[in-house]
C-alpha cells in the first residue's frame, strides 16, 4: 500500500460517490476545457504536462504524458514543456531573492 | 483477458443499438502473400520476419487472379510480410492491372535494399501501383525503436528513390501514402495534424514528399500483444481501446468492403482476423479457389476483442482513420 497507486487514476469517477452534482459540474467544465478551441488539443496536452510537473502530480503526469503522445507530440517537445514548467518554478523562487534583499536592506545600515 | 465479457465486441455494438456487423460489398481483395519479411517490427500483427516460411504459391496466386478477373474486383491490396519477397509478386501486380484493378502495395521501404529488389520503384511506376509505405515517425529514434536499428536511414533513402521515380510528386499521379503507427501502447494522434507535421518535417529535413498519411492503431495481437504483456501494458491498453469506442467509426470499418486472402488461399474478414485464424462466414469452407462472391458480399463479420482497435478514437483501417 502506497499513498499513490497507479490504478487510482482509473478510479477518478469514484469521487462522484458523494456530491455527484459537484463532480458532474467538474467533469463538464474539465471536458470543455480540453476541447479543441483557440488552442489545439496538442498545445493543451503540453500545457497539461507542464502544469502536472509544476504541481508534481503523478496522476496528471501519467495522464498528460500519454495525452501528449496521442496528440502527436514527441519527447523533445514534451521535454521542452517540462523545462518550461521547471524554469518558471526556478525563476519564481529566485525572484523572491529580491524580497530577501529588501528585508536585509531594511535592517542594514 | 481477450474474450472476457467486458471485451465482447458484438455485445458492445448491441448495447449501443448497432449491428450485428455486416459487409456491404467486396470492393477490395486484400492479398496477404506470406509472412516472410526483411524486418521484424515490434508492433507487427503478422509476426512477420526473415525466418518465416509461409508463402503464397503460384497456384494460389493464379486463383487470386482468376477471382479478380471473374468478379471484376476493383482494388487488389497486396500485403505481407514484405510482399515483394514473394516469387509471384510481380505476377500478381501485372495480372491484376491487366484485369483492370487498382493495385495497392503495402511496402516497408527497406525491401528496396534486398539484393535483386533495387528496381521496385520503376516496377511500381510502370504499373501505376499505389504505394502505401510504413514510416512511423519523421525522426530516427522512434522509427528505429519500432522497426529496427538503421531502418529510418534506409527508409529515407528508399523514399527518396520513390520520389525520384515520381512517387508523391505533384502532377505525376503516382501515389505514395505513408502509414503512421504509434511507437508504443497508445492511440494515434489526429490524422490531419500529424500529416501536416510529417509533410513539413520530411520536406525541410530531407526534401521528401508524399500524398497522404494514414494513422493506424496497433492491434493487440501477435508481436504487439507480446510487447503489451511483457511491458505490463496489456490491461490498460485494452481498457483504452474499449473506453475510446467510437460508434461513428463503425460504418467505415474496412471489413465491410473487403475480403482478405491468406497465403494458403483461405479467406477472412480482414488481415487481423487472418492472423488470429478467426474464420470467415462462421467457419464455412471458404477459399480463393471456390470464391462465392455473392454469398460473401452480404455476410456477418466475425469479431473478437481486437476489433476494438479499429473503432477506438478516430477509427482505424488500412486506409487510416475512418472518421473525420
Amino acid at each position: 500500500m502506497h499513498y499513490y497507486e497507479a490504478n487510482d487514476l482509473d478510479r477518478f469517477s469514484e469521487i462522484g460517490k458523494h456530491r455527484p452534482d459537484l463532480f458532474a459540474k467538474f467533469n463538464e467544465w474539465y471536458e470543455a476545457v480540453q476541447a479543441e478551441g483557440a488552442l489545439s488539443r496538442r498545445e493543451k496536452a503540453l500545457i497539461g504536462l507542464a502544469v502536472a510537473h509544476a504541481l508534481q502530480c503523478p496522476y496528471c503526469i501519467d495522464a498528460y504524458a500519454r495525452a501528449s503522445l496521442e496528440a502527436g507530440s514527441n519527447m523533445d517537445q514534451m521535454t521542452e514543456a517540462i523545462h518550461m514548467a521547471s524554469a518558471i518554478r526556478g525563476g519564481a523562487s529566485l525572484i523572491h531573492g529580491i524580497q530577501a534583499h529588501n528585508a536585509v536592506d531594511k535592517v542594514s545600515m | 483477458m481477450i474474450g472476457s465479457p467486458a471485451l465482447d465486441f458484438d455485445a458492445e455494438l448491441r448495447s449501443r443499438g448497432i449491428g450485428p456487423l455486416e459487409s456491404e460489398s467486396v470492393a477490395t481483395l486484400q492479398v496477404n502473400v506470406g509472412k516472410l519479411c526483411n524486418q521484424a517490427c515490434k508492433h507487427c500483427h503478422v509476426d512477420a520476419g526473415p525466418t518465416r516460411t509461409e508463402m503464397m504459391t503460384r497456384d494460389t496466386a493464379e486463383a487470386v487472379i482468376r477471382a479478380v478477373r471473374r468478379f471484376g474486383i476493383g482494388t487488389v491490396d497486396i500485403t505481407g510480410g514484405a510482399p515483394e519477397l514473394n516469387a509471384s509478386f510481380e505476377y500478381l501486380v501485372v495480372e491484376s492491372r491487366a484485369a483492370g484493378a487498382h493495385v495497392i502495395v503495402r511496402h516497408n521501404l527497406t525491401v528496396q535494399f534486398v539484393p535483386g529488389k533495387e528496381r521496385l520503384p520503376e516496377l511500381f511506376r510502370e504499373h501505376r501501383v499505389e504505394v502505401v509505405a510504413s514510416l512511423p515517425y519523421f525522426l530516427a529514434q522512434q522509427t528505429d525503436a519500432q522497426r529496427g536499428t538503421g531502418v529510418f536511414e534506409r527508409s529515407i533513402e528508399a523514399m527518396r528513390r520513390l520520389n525520384d521515380a515520381g512517387y508523391g510528386r505533384e502532377g505525376t499521379g503516382l501515389v505514395l501514402n505513408l502509414v503512421y503507427n504509434p511507437v508504443g501502447a497508445y492511440l494515434p494522434p489526429d490524422q490531419a495534424g500529424i500529416e501536416r507535421d510529417f509533410k513539413r518535417e520530411l520536406a525541410t529535413r530531407y526534401g521528401l514528399s508524399f500524398n497522404r498519411l494514414y494513422t493506424i492503431t496497433n492491434m493487440p495481437i501477435n508481436r504487439f500483444r507480446d510487447y503489451l504483456v511483457r511491458s505490463g501494458n496489456m490491461e490498460r491498453y485494452m481498457q483504452r481501446l474499449v473506453s475510446s469506442f467510437n460508434p461513428a467509426a463503425v460504418p467505415g470499418l474496412m471489413c465491410r468492403t473487403l475480403i482478405s486472402v491468406g497465403w494458403d488461399g483461405r479467406l477472412y474478414d480482414c488481415d487481423f482476423n487472418q492472423m488470429v485464424e478467426l474464420p470467415i462466414n462462421g467457419g464455412l469452407p471458404a477459399t480463393i479457389f471456390y470464391l462465392d462472391l455473392a454469398r460473401l458480399e452480404r455476410r456477418r463479420i466475425a469479431t473478437a476483442a481486437h476489433c476494438f482497435g479499429c473503432t477506438a478514437g478516430a477509427g482505424s483501417s488500412c486506409g487510416g482513420a475512418t472518421t473525420r
